[in-house]
């Protein structure tokens, strides 16, 4: 601990804090552009200058400066520093001017205004007029992409978003080119960023020079309400604010969750917003000669009742899509116990993972927080850049920080970090479990040995197998330990974990989500998109909220909500239970999700025995506890997992596939988003888009 | 006069033969065995005893500079970087060095790696010094040949020197800016603290010096720390290599002793004042970075670093410019701003915005299309720059206006006078607004 005087108060500050930390940790507001707490410092800005009693009569740049770095006093006093004396006042004045001279004044049509820095802090901290009589800097504007708009002229080369794309998100095209009052922030070729995690420097830029395109001139910041809530575009369950006008969703952005997604969000996450205004089911549907036509709930709810009736529990059928909320997969299940059916499966993609097997076997046991403490990692039939692409940043974090091996097994991909390749498939795995390829003695000596295993590996016939050798893998690695479960199971669907918590897998002769196609005579499909539906000859029910694959199959509609438009509780990946919070209300006749099973099993004379979400959650809380426990994970238990490293099986010898073919359309939403067809052309074509 | 016998520099015209075999019969590489033989200790105490100040234009001293270096090696190797991006207008010794007497620095660089515990010497070139790289790398060549550099040399110490020749940019000549581009990456000066004697080159202890004074430490060393220290006044010693460019009758780059006065400099090398002596307007003492002085307050400067202290300027290099009578004066100062706006790395906000604004502002003072109270207004920008940025240049770059405006005021209040009254004589001169 270091100790040191700000403004004349003595504060006690770990060693490692530079003076800006201390000064906020003393109450004292300094001002910064180019400081960002997870980036590296660049102290080019210079406008958190601050006075240091007896250093060099001039102020020193306290983003820059260590504590450590300070000399205490003559007689051992400790070391003074000011942040409200005439010299720190002129100094900023000064820097501000400077930063004004070549700014333009187009506030007014700028999409930064009300959340600018520069303009907050020109207020703060500024001088009223500008002496300024030449003529200002004129900077083209860059193409860097569809996502990130540029207005150049605005740019203060705080060099931000240069130091995200290379620190964080692990490319370099991002860059500042020229020097003097030349220099420019450019991709240099105007090509489009390749980051699935670009958009967070239009968080990062504290001007308006990188703004978000898509959002460009549709909403003012305070004329939209903020509504805290949880992405569902991946597994990972990134903390968002969704921000609404009216019942109109303009935009999303990142909310701080250290244990998640610490402040960055995926494109998927950001842009996803346009894709909740098309292709909408605002009213039920029923198919009629071949065709599906408008419909009341009325006669919707009659069509299914004349199809239900009579038929056994076991020609009745259930699937849970990736994007339910724990709540309506509970309301199904109920519903299709009541209907005596045991025909459930929330496993579209045909993955192996089963509550049967414990809730370690299906979870991220080491959390996305303990990626940092892990001192080697395997990758098991994953790319967790297209995955979890805000938890890719966080390897790439972690293998930033030092020596962290890394080996993959599988498709061969740009993750953004070093890392071995150890092979394609089963083969290498069973290499490694007999110690034939030498990464396992480097996972051996790691003390927190991780293993990732996606489901890439899992979605297979020898899915189990493979499971169960990867868990054999990590015992005898050392990766499950009564301290460390380093067996982290990725998963791709926001929905996965939760319907595996409730137990919406095939009961006893059940049958699974591909059988259910062609094995029953009803099928519910709870947003449900993601199969093959040719095959199909059931008489299919789609709960869901947008027109995509499952919609044009289905022979009746039933319009549901987003996940913008519904309270609802998701569990990602590692098990983290959380709510998101509704931010509008979904369009036309569209019901959340929950009221509609509700509903329909009031006319199916099953009733269920709630009236309101706060009753169901009464019950499912009842029933299981741990929903209860929000932002908690319930951890698993070792002893399944070795009870399932016992499991073996035979895995058939080829290669893992990620399940991921395509970023940016991986769901229903996504794929009714224009924003997300453009980037899905850019990447397969390799970003090789004309410049405008 | 410095006399011959006392110069260090026996060939920095290039009359002689600047090859190994001449520089030894010069007495160069005379005894470097032996030198080294005495230990590291005490050469960085017989550098420090010489009273040795950096030759690049801040005067730190040497031998203390030196002593900053870790003492034993904690597993990083430590570097000896020179400095050889001599690019402040004025300046032109480095370059001499370079090309007629490049032995005395390759000898420097092996005395003070030996000092510093490195084994591995840069010397960063100037991008447009092509000739001066080729004499360079010729000299160092024939070492390698002769033995004295590489592994297992006759000099019982293993020794690298390699040459890296930057692109051509001015702040490459600032010590970090230096090692950022030696290291590949955009010359863009780091944060201070951590200093390079702790995090240098590829982040490990390195010392960054001038050639001058690289090149003169085996001499030194060889004649003894009282020898150097005899020339001048106390913390002011030595000889030096000092440039007259401008106005006066015999331009060059001369060997002196510090403390001569300006006076003697300019009439025993410079042939005197073209136009004799009443024509001298003003000097810019130190290289371009240096304010400029007027003419009456040069005429009893003595050429070191506390003389021109005393005249608000400073030493600098010892490149001189000397401007009689017929140089417009703020035109000259609004060149020097252009140089220093134009070499302005960008990284930080001072400097890249107010290095613009002020060559803009000193552009309409040299037709006098100003306000006087932007006399005031320009002044206060160059306070803001100064000690506000990252590196030294925001300094240099406010200097030169500073010494202008506080030596030449009248000149630039008459200019806008007449640039006014030109403007009532031909009726309304009206600018377009754009």
């Amino acid at each position: 601990m270091a100790k040191l005087i700000v403004d004349g108060k003595e504060i006690e500050v770990p060693d490692h804090f530079t003076l800006l930390q201390a000064c906020e940790e003393a109450g004292a507001e300094v001002p910064r552009f180019c400081f960002h707490e997870r980036l590296s410092v660049a102290g080019n800005c210079r406008m958190c200058l601050v006075e240091v009693k007896g250093g060099p009569p001039k102020p020193a740049a306290s983003c820059a400066m260590g504590v450590r770095d300070l000399r205490p006093g003559p007689n051992g006093e400790p070391p003074e520093v000011f942040t409200t004396t005439p010299m720190v006042k002129k100094a900023r004045e000064g820097v501000m001017e400077f930063l004004l001279i070549n700014h333009p004044l187009d506030c007014p049509i700028c999409d930064q205004g009300g959340e600018c820095d520069l303009q907050d802090q020109a207020m703060a901290f500024g001088i009223d007029s500008s002496r300024y009589a030449e003529n200002k800097r004129a900077v083209e504007d860059k193409y860097i992409g569809p996502l990130v708009k540029t207005i150049m002229n605005r740019c203060i080369h705080c060099t931000r978003c240069v130091r995200f794309t290379t620190e964080v998100a692990g490319i370099t095209e991002l860059g500042l080119i020229g020097r003097g009052e030349d220099a420019e922030i450019t991709t240099y070729l105007e090509q489009a960023m390749t980051s699935e995690l670009q958009g967070n420097v239009v968080d990062l830029c504290p001007v308006g020079a990188l703004t978000s395109k898509p959002f460009a001139f549709t909403a003012r910041p305070w004329e939209l309400n903020k509504t805290e809530s949880i992405d569902v575009m991946d597994a990972v369950g990134s903390a968002i604010r969704v921000d609404t006008r009216g019942r109109e969703v303009m935009r999303i952005l990142p909310r701080v969750n250290e244990e998640i997604n610490e402040e960055w969000i995926s494109d998927k996450t950001r842009f996803i917003w346009d894709g909740l205004k098309t292709q909408r089911l605002d009213r039920p549907y029923v198919r009629k000669d071949g065709r599906l036509q408008p419909a009341s709930w009325a006669e919707a709810f009659g069509a299914i009742k004349a199809a239900v009736a009579g038929k056994p529990g076991d020609r009745i059928g259930a699937i849970a899509g990736d994007l339910a909320s724990v709540e309506e997969i509970y309301a199904l299940r109920e519903l299709m116990t009541s209907l005596g059916s045991v025909n459930i499966d929330c496993r579209q993609d045909g993955s192996v993972l089963d509550p049967s097997l414990g809730r370690a076997s299906y979870i991220f046991n080491p959390t996305i927080e303990g990626i940092e403490q892990a001192d080697a990692l395997l990758i098991v039939g994953s790319n967790p850049r297209l995955e979890a692409a805000v938890l890719n940043a966080r390897i790439r974090k972690r293998w930033r920080m030092d020596n962290f091996p890394i080996g993959v097994i599988g498709e061969q991909g740009e993750l953004r970090y070093g890392y071995e390749y150890l092979g394609a498939g089963t083969d290498t795995l069973s290499g490694l479990l007999n110690g034939s390829i030498s990464f396992a003695e480097t996972l051996k000596k790691a003390e927190r040995p991780m293993i990732i295993v996606g489901q890439g590996a899992l979605s297979r016939a020898d899915g189990l197998a493979v499971l169960s050798a990867v868990s054999a893998l990590a015992e005898t690695v050392g990766a499950v330990t009564a301290g460390w479960n380093g067996l982290a199971v990725l998963h791709t669907a926001a929905a996965r974990v939760g319907a595996l918590d409730l137990g919406f897998v095939p009961g006893e002769g059940g049958k699974a989500a591909a059988e259910m196609l062609d094995g029953t005579d009803v099928l519910f499909l709870l947003g449900a998109d993601e199969m093959d539906f040719a095959k199909k000859s059931a008489f299919t029910v789609y709960i869901g909220s947008h027109g995509d694959n499952a919609a044009h199959v289905a022979d009746v509609i039933l319009p549901g909500a987003t996940y913008t438009e519904k309270s609802g509780t998701w569990v990602n990946t590692e098990g983290r239970v959380q709510m998101g919070n509704r931010a509008g209300f979904a369009p036309g006749d569209a019901r959340e999700d929950w009221a509609i099973l509700r509903a329909l099993s009031d006319v199916l004379g099953k009733k269920l025995p709630f009236d309101s979400l706060v009753q169901l959650r009464a019950k499912l809380y009842a029933a299981h506890p741990h929903f209860a426990a929000i932002d908690e994970i319930a951890p698993g238990e070792i002893a399944d997992l070795s009870a399932l490293a016992k499991k073996g099986g035979t895995m058939a010898n080829s290669g893992f596939a990620s399940p991921i073919k395509d970023f940016y359309l991986t769901n229903p939403i996504a794929r009714a988003s224009a924003v997300m067809a453009e980037c899905s052309a850019l990447a397969r074509n390799n970003f090789k888009a004309a410049a405008e | 006069m410095l006399k011959d016998q006392d110069r260090i520099f026996t060939n920095i015209y290039g009359t002689k033969d600047r090859s190994l075999k001449g520089a030894m019969a010069r007495g160069q590489w005379d005894g470097t065995k032996q030198l080294l033989e005495k230990g590291r200790d005490w050469i960085i105490n017989e550098i420090k005893a010489s009273g040795l100040r950096g030759r690049g234009g801040a005067g730190f001293p040497t031998g203390l500079k030196w002593s900053f270096m870790p003492k034993e090696s904690d597993g990083r190797p430590h570097y000896l970087v020179v400095n050889a991006d001599e690019s402040e207008p004025g300046t032109c010794k480095d370059r001499d060095i370079l090309r007629h007497d490049p032995h005395t620095l390759i000898e420097g660089c092996v005395v003070a790696s030996f000092a510093m515990g490195a084994h591995a010497a840069y010397i960063y070139v100037r991008g447009e010094f092509i000739r001066e790289r080729e004499a360079l790398q010729a000299a160092i060549d024939e070492c390698y040949d002769a033995g004295l550099l590489g592994k297992n040399n006759k000099l019982g110490y293993d020794i690298d020197v390699f040459v890296h020749h930057g692109a051509g940019a001015y702040i490459c000549g600032e010590e970090t800016a230096l090692l950022e581009s030696l290291e590949g990456k955009k010359g863009q000066p780091r944060l201070k603290p951590p200093f390079p004697a702790n995090m240098g080159l590829y982040g490990c202890p390195t010392t960054v010096n001038n050639v001058e004074s690289i090149a003169v430490t085996p001499t030194i060393l060889r004649r003894g720390a009282g020898w150097f220290s005899s020339f001048g006044r106390p913390n002011n010693v030595g000889t030096k290599l000092f440039m007259m460019s401008g106005h006066v009758n015999t331009p060059c780059t001369v060997e002196e002793s510090m403390g001569i006065s300006f006076k003697e400099m300019v009439e025993k090398h410079g042939g005197g004042i073209r136009g004799g002596w009443d024509n001298l307007l003003a000097v810019i003492p130190g290289g371009a970075s240096c304010p400029v002085v007027k003419a009456e307050d040069m005429m009893n400067v003595t050429l070191d670093f506390d003389g021109l202290r005393e005249v608000k300027s400073s030493f600098g290099t010892g490149g001189m410019i000397i401007m009689d009578r017929s140089t417009d004066i703020i035109k000259a100062i609004w060149r020097i701003s252009a140089f220093f706006k134009h070499e302005s790395c960008g990284q930080c906000t001072p400097c890249r915005e107010g290095t613009g604004w002020m060559m803009r502002v000193m552009e309409r003072m040299v037709r006098g299309n100003a306000q006087k109270r932007e006399i005031d207004m320009l002044f206060d920008v160059t306070k803001q720059i100064e000690g506000h940025t990252i590196c030294a240049l925001g300094d240099a770059a406010a200097w030169p206006i500073q010494g202008l405006i506080r030596n030449f005021r009248p000149e630039i209040e008459a200019r806008i006078d007449q640039y006014t009254a030109n403007a009532m004589a031909h009726g309304a001169v009206l600018e377009a607004a754009e």
